[in-house]
Order: structure tokens, then sequence, then C-alpha cells
């Protein structure tokens, strides 16, 4: 492809290399989580409950291991159970006590799908015939899948041990409902007495999931030296190491955690779930063990990310700036606490400057597998209520939607409700380039068709990144970096190193590897990984620029001072040069290896807005709605590699049509998931979708050295609104549900029809 | 457990016997015994098209084949597809148009696109969103596997015309 930049300021970064990575994986060489087979393997399966809540009276594991082949049984007692204490992993924290219950339930059973036992066997046939023969006995307990449900008193209790933390206080009696959190600023009452106009909405979204294609896997060596190796696709090693180490009741000096290629996550593949059990299965049968999930394990039992209940009020003066904004926003943490509600909370206001508000935040269990993150947690959810409610506004004010977010967009040194005041951010600019769009310029005309924009914000991440390299005497430079490459930020990685030496990216040999060969590296999440770990690549240029320079120096025989490193040249005095590959040529002639090394903890990771404007047509007949044509406008700051910043904004944007349009777990009154495959749980084909365009704008970041903001996230926020907001302008229906699903979508517009009939 | 049974197939145009049980799936067979794990699992019940071989030229899912179906079949699995040195039109096309992200549903696609193309040497965008509809990708959008099929389709008319060419100029 263009080898050209395609941004002036840099040689290597803004052009469109070849990833580095993929003559592996369009071959199918490429190694995933289960495409290791150690000698010796063998496979496990875990016993998994049937009920979505129960306390576990016994658990007989006698008759599987008496099974021929059966080499080992674990359950609970097998990992260590450390109480409630919190392990801060980063980029959150786990309740060690949740996580070991969550691997291998103790005495409850919080969710249909929570593990019980575990078999290892000598084929995954007869691991299957053994689990079938673990005798569980339930003491059923009633099931409580709705938050409003959970949150009632009297409702039933997922945990004795789980007490409220009231605006900082702990209660004294036993709640699902986890934390109850708030922010504020200004004067509400006052805010919403100047306003000319208020809208007040319910909102209500459905749990969905992550959907990468490659399920959960973990295959783990414990050998007699008490070491143990984890291979896993995951999107951070070093937390795995940890929480692998806690649960093990091992020294994390003992673990070594080997990343394998990782088949999608989207915040899902950060939490354990099959590590530990895997390495206790090996610890008692001496052998590497081998777990994969089935599709319906990893819907049942992993990912999900929460479904929601809001309420949300905004109030605007007669001049359409914003006044007051109120929201109460209640998450599904699942069967353990810590859903991202905080998060939803510091992204619900977040694209207006709204002086007077107040969010209200709750994390409740229900009986549903414990929430995870899932790109921009949390944002999607709050945006889908809070830009429906601006386009109403928009209506009532005869105003056009992007005036109206130009006149309220947050700029730098506006004030988050949670605090923050913004560094420089780009808002504004990726909605002038909205406006200036060619979409947007282009009238719809068709029945039964409609235009929605809505508008998105992502914190985006920075945290600890490691990265080392060194020079090989051909002039090509490897680099080894412990961030899973989830999906190309190798490539970008390499880009930015080669860019700092002034060299072709493809002199550049990225390497992912484990966690006893790199620096501590936080986890591949809050699209932090090109900003935080490219920060790293970074410094590890200038410092091999700096020992470049004292090579040539040493070989000139001139002060170091008259050296200097110009876009890959080594320049000295009276005219002395070396380019990069003739001085890499000389490096083991003249001395020692030039190896760099760079340890960071950026701050300044700039947040990212962007804004999606959406065209439908829906069959009034039957509810459907036909994505017609779709343009995401993002602030990236820099584009690395422009074709995987496109990849991104098309892959979030796909994620936000899906979770719009169609997906949603559907549980039945005993708490069992009734569409847990990819048949039933329908995620957007290619058939579904247009062409996703894109517009990228650049505001680059001060805080890092080429600009970058982080690209992952926020893609995926605008669609669900940008769409719900489509869909009013094609039918005169308001959808404050998601999905808005063919059902969903035709029940608004028959009531409709019925209440307009009833008004003749 | 029933008895193994001895199956013989082509696999990427090499002659492959393997013994396996009844109840093993073609999927199984292929990652676990003959270590061809370019071929992708991703649900097992034949909804994600992660584990697309062609089977007689035919694209399959085979996790939905029975591993004793594909005695006296002819195999194609990601690994058969590239030329001797490099690679064909579509991992080509894929690479250029950035059409892979993590890269799990890539072998899938390659394998699907490469039964479309020999269908339909001259597809449409319509052509393609329909006929890879039964190959999910969470990544990407499809936006830029289509265009990388749609490219491949241009490069491989494109072969095709030369060879005609060459073809009628030596005769």
């Amino acid at each position: 492809m263009a080898s050209t930049t395609e941004n002036p300021k840099y040689k290597v970064i803004g052009t469109r290399p070849i990833r580095h990575d993929g003559v592996d994986k369009v071959t199918g060489r490429a190694k995933y989580g289960s495409d290791i087979h150690p000698t010796g393997m063998i496979y496990g399966v875990l016993v998994r409950s049937p009920h979505a809540h129960a306390k576990l009276k016994s658990v007989d594991t006698s008759a599987a291991a008496k099974l021929p082949g059966v080499r080992a049984v674990v359950t609970h007692k097998d990992l260590r159970e450390p109480g409630n204490t919190i392990l801060e992993l980063g980029e959150g924290a786990v309740n060690l006590k949740h996580l070991s219950n969550n691997c291998l339930a103790g005495d409850k059973v919080l969710y249909r799908g929570h593990p019980i036992a575990a078999v290892a066997a000598d084929s995954i046939h007869i691991a299957e015939e053994a689990a079938a023969l673990i005798k569980v006995e339930y003491e059923l307990l009633p099931p409580v899948m709705d938050i409003r449900e959970a949150m009632k008193p009297g409702a039933p209790l997922l945990h004795d041990d789980v007490f409220t933390d009231e605006l900082g206080t702990k209660s004294t009696t036993a709640s699902n409902v986890a934390r109850h959190f708030r922010f504020e600023q200004g004067d509400l009452e006052a805010g919403f007495k100047n306003a000319a106009h208020i809208v007040e909405r319910e909102f209500t979204t459905a749990t969905v999931h992550q959907g990468y294609i490659e399920p959960h896997n973990a295959t783990a060596l414990y050998t007699a030296d008490g070491h143990i190796t984890v291979w896993t696709s995951t999107q951070g090693i070093f937390t795995t190491r940890q929480q692998v180490a806690e649960l093990l009741d091992v020294a994390i000096s003992k673990v070594k955690v080997v990343p394998m290629e990782i088949g999608g996550g989207f915040g899902g593949k950060i939490r354990v779930y099959l590590e530990p059990v895997a390495a206790a299965l090996s610890r008692k049968s001496g052998l590497p063990v081998q777990l994969v999930m089935s599709r319906a394990d990893v819907f049942e039992s992993t990912g999900p990310t929460p479904g929601s209940y809001m309420k949300i009020k905004l109030g605007v003066d007669a001049s359409g700036k914003l006044v007051a904004g109120e929201a109460y926003i209640a998450f599904e943490a699942g069967g353990y606490p810590g859903s991202p509600v905080g998060a939803a909370a510091m992204c619900v206001f977040s694209c207006y400057e709204i002086p007077n508000a107040k969010v209200d935040g709750f994390d409740v269990c229900v009986n549903r597998p414990q929430t995870s993150a899932y790109r921009a947690p949390g944002a999607t959810q709050a945006a889908f209520a809070v830009e429906t409610l601006v386009d109403e506004l928009c209506e009532k004010l005869k105003l056009d939607p992007l005036e109206f977010r130009l006149k309220n967009a947050v700029k730098e040194g506006s004030r988050r409700v949670d605090g923050p005041v913004y560094p420089r951010i780009g808002m504004i600019e990726t909605l002038d380039a909205a406006k200036n769009s060619e979409h947007w310029k282009t009238p719809l005309t068709g029945k039964h068709q409609g235009r929605g924009v809505a508008t998105g914000f992502w914190f985006n991440a920075g945290l600890k990144s490691a990265a080392s390299a060194t020079v090989n005497p051909d002039g090509s430079v490897v680099l080894l970096e412990g961030s899973t490459d989830i999906g190309g930020s190798r490539a970008g990685l390499a880009m930015q190193l080669a860019e700092t030496l002034g060299i072709p990216a493809e002199q550049i040999v990225p390497r992912v590897v484990d966690t006893d060969s790199i620096g501590y590296t936080d986890v591949t999440g809050g699209s932090r990984v090109t900003f935080a770990t490219g920060h790293a690549a970074y410094q590890v240029g200038l410092e091999i620029q700096r020992q470049c320079c004292l090579r040539a120096a040493k070989i000139w025989e001139v002060e170091p001072a008259t050296v200097s490193y110009q876009e890959g040249t080594i320049v000295g005095p009276a005219g002395k040069q070396f380019t990069f590959k003739e001085l890499a040529a000389q490096i083991t002639k003249t001395g020692e290896a030039i190896v760099a090394y760079a340890a960071v903890d950026p701050h300044g990771c700039g947040g990212a807005f962007a804004t999606h404007v959406v065209d439908v047509e829906v069959d009034v007949d039957t509810g459907k709605v036909t994505v017609l044509r779709s343009t995401l406008v993002q602030d990236v700051g820099t584009a690395i590699h422009p074709a995987y910043v496109e990849g991104q904004m098309q892959g979030g944007v796909a994620q936000g049509i899906g979770w719009a349009l169609n997906e949603e777990y559907f549980y039945d009154a005993s708490g069992t998931m009734r569409n847990a495959s990819f048949l039933d749980y329908r995620m957007p084909t290619s058939y579904d979708l247009p062409l996703l365009d894109t517009i990228i704008v650049e505001v680059p970041n001060p805080g890092h050295p080429f600009g970058v903001r982080g690209v992952g996230e926020v893609p995926i926020v605008p669609p669900p609104a940008a769409l719900a907001n489509a869909i009013y302008h094609a039918t005169g229906v308001r959808m404050q549900t998601l999905p808005m699903s063919p059902p969903a979508v035709l029940k608004a517009i028959l009531a409709k029809a019925a209440a307009s009939n009833g008004k003749h | 457990m029933a008895k193994k049974r001895v199956v013989e197939t082509e696999i990427n145009g090499r002659k492959t016997e393997f013994l396996c049980e009844p109840r093993q799936t073609l999927l199984e067979v292929l990652r676990n015994q003959l270590d061809l794990t370019g071929t992708k699992e991703g649900c097992s019940n034949g909804n994600c098209g992660a584990c697309t071989v062609l089977m007689d030229g035919r694209p399959v899912d085979s996790c939905l084949v029975l591993a004793v179906e594909a005695c006296g079949a002819k195999l194609q699995t990601i690994e058969g597809v590239s030329p001797t040195s490099g690679l064909n039109e579509l991992q080509q096309a894929f690479l250029q148009n950035a059409a892979l992200q993590c890269g799990i549903c890539t072998p899938g696609f390659i394998m699907s696109a490469t039964a479309l193309l020999a269908e339909n040497p001259d597809p449409t965008e319509h052509d393609i969103r329909f006929y890879l509809a039964g190959n999910l990708c969470r990544c990407t959008g499809y936006d830029k596997i289509i265009r990388a099929v749609l490219d491949a389709a241009r490069v491989g008319k494109g072969l095709k015309k030369e060879a005609a060419k060459t073809q009628a100029a030596a005769s």
C-alpha cells in the first residue's frame, strides 16, 4: 500500500506498511492460545452450575477421579482463598475472594455457568465423561436477574458480606447494591430553574457480550521445581501472572506467562478464568493441561458488559446552552461487585459544559456472570441516554444537532463533572469535520429514512509499559515489548521506533515476549498501548541514538559532543557521517552490543472524542432497521498507521451497531440464558453492514512525543445513540431501550400509531 | 467407545492417513492430531466460520464434519493455499488492505473467499457480503475484508488475462 506518509510532519508515521505479524496471520502459522500443544499435554473440562443461584451442599468428585484416563480433579479447595483482600492490577483491582470463587465456586453459585470443579484427562472426551460423573448437590435459591428488582429491600441476596458503600460510608446490612457514589458540581436546583426546556427520560440497556471469536483458553505446566508456565491469550500477561500466583499461592517469580496471539478481547480478556484452574490441574497431574471454553461457556460465564437502568434529566436555556444535568445510573455488576459504572458516571456529561450537575452511580449484583470491561466500558450506555436526550432538546429548540453540540462542546479548560479539567482535546474539531463531510451535506430522500448524529468520549489510559531493543549488524532493530497485540499494535510501536531512528518500519522486528523477558507492562486496555508502550518505544529510540553517537565518536576518535543523530544518519565533524545501517555493521567490530531499555509510566494521555453520523431505513411493517450509510469522525491525536486506525474506528462502529440493533442476553425466569450461541446472540455479519466510512481528525496530544491519543475504544460509544436518533427521524419513534431490535422498534411504532389513532 | 477408524484423505495435496474415533470432528483431528492449527475453533457449532476448510472444493465448517466423513475427500486448509514461495492474491490483498486485526477469523475468511472466487471470479460487493455472511469477524466491521476480496478478484482476473495472453502469443 501507500508508502508515502499521509502526515507531512513525519517520514514513517502516517504510512501504511504491511504489519509485521501479517504473513503469519494469513498463512495460519500464528499461534493463538489453543494452538499450542506441549509434549504430553492433556485436556480439561469444567463442571458448571446449571442453576443461577444456589448453595453448594456437596461436591463429590470420587467417581470422576476413578474413571480410566482421568489425571486430576480440582475444586475450590485447590485454589487459595485469601478473603476479602484487594489486588491492584494497574487498570482496576480485584477482590481475591471473589476472583477465587469466580474461578471455582466455594459455597455458592451465583450464575448459570459458574464453574464448580474441573477434570483433566487423556482426551477431551474422557474429561467430558468424567465431568458428567461429578455429583453436585444444590440448595436452590431464587435468582434475581433485574437491576431494579435486585435493589429493592427484600430481594434475594447474592452475598451476605457485601454491604453498600453509601457515599463513602459502609452500611451495616448486607445488600445487592455494592456501591452508591455521587459526583456534583454547581447548584443543580438553580440550574434547572434557569432552564427554558427540561427533558427527563428513563433508559434501559441489555447485557451484551464482547463477542471475540476466540474462546477463552489456558494451557499450564507445573514442573517439579515449583515453576508454573502459562500459555494463554490474554490482554495482560503481568496481571495474569499476578492473579495466578495469588490463587495458586506461589511467589510471583515462579509464574511465567507466555503471551499467545489473542483472538480478540475488547476488555473481556483481562480477568482470569481458566489460567489458575489449568495451573491447579497441572500441579495435581504433573502434566501440561489445556482448557478451552465452549462458545456457550464464553457467553454464560465470561465477559458480558452490564445491562443498565438510567434516568437522565437535562435542562437548556432559551439560547440553547445546557444549564443543568442530573443522572441516575445503575449498572449490573453480575455475580460479584465491580461493574464499570464509575466510568459511566464520569462519561455521562463528558461532552458538554454543564455548569450544574449531579450524577449518582450504583453497582448492583444480579445472578448473571460477573461483568467485564467492553471497549470504553460504561461510556456507551451513558451516551445512549444523554445523546438521545440532546437530540430531543435540539428538536424542541429547532437547532441543528451539530450546531447545538458545537455551542455546548467541552474544550481545553472545561471541567468534567467528576473534577478533571480537560487539556487540549478535539471534540469541536470532530463536530466541524462532521459538518463539512460529504455525508452530512447529502440529503436523504427515501421514505422511512432518517439520519442521526451523536458524540462520545473516552478517557484513554497511560499506565506502565516497558520496551527494550537491540541493533543487529544488518541495520535492523529487534523491539521487545510486553503489550499483547490485539489488533496491529506491533506495527504501531515499530513505526514509532522507526520514526525516532529515521529508518524504515520494515527494519524493526517487533516481538511480544513473556513475563520473564521484559519489564512490567500493564494490560492491553484503555486504548493505552500505542500511547504508553509507544512512549517506551520512543524512549528506546532516543537511547539507541545516544549509543550510536558514542560509538561513532569512538570510531572517529572525536569528542562525543561533536556527534549528533539526524534522521537516520550519525553526523560528526569535518563531514564525517554514517548511515544507521553503516554504523550497525560496525557495532560488533568496535565494542559491545547496542542495547536500549525503557520503562515508562506516562501521564498526559489525551481524551478522545468521536462523532457518528448514520443513515437508516426502517421497515415499518417489521421494525427492521437497515444501516444505509455510516461515517465516524474521530480525533485520534496522531494516526500512526492510518489503516489500523480506520480499522479500530470501523470495528468499534460495527460493535456499536450490533449493540444498538440486535445484541442482548435473553434470560428466562430461572436465570438460564436462552441464546448462548452465535446463532441466537446475533452479532453483525458482513451482510448486515454497509461500508463504514471514517474521517480521521488529528489534534495532536501534547502529552505524547508524536501526539498519540489512543484510538481503540471511543468509536463504540456514539453509534447506539446515533442510531436511536436516526430511527426517530425515520419514524417519529423515540427509542429508550437497547437493543432496538425489530420487535422492539415495531412495538414502539405500533404504540405510537395506536396513540395517535386514539386522539382522533 | 467405538473402535478407531483409519481415514484416507488428501490434505493440501498430500496423501494423509489418520486414525480417529468416530465421534471426533474433522476440526479436532486437523488441530489436535495433524497439528494443522491454522484452522481455528470459534464456536464448534457452525455459526462463526472460523474453522472453514475446503472439502472437494466446497467450503465446510470443519466443526460440523466428522473426521470419518473426510474419507476419500480432498481437503484444503489455510496451510495449503500459498504458492511454493510467497502468498496468493487473497493473502496479499488481506495484508495490503489491513483486512485483519486480531486475525483469528482470517483463515476462515480466506478459505471462504477462495471458494467464492472459484465460483464467481468477478463478485460485486453485495455478492461478497452475501457469500461471506457465514464468517464472523468482530474486529474489523468487514469493510476492509470486503475491499480485500474485491482487490483479490481484480488481481486474479488480471492474472488470468495475462495467462491467456501469454498462451495466445505462444500458440
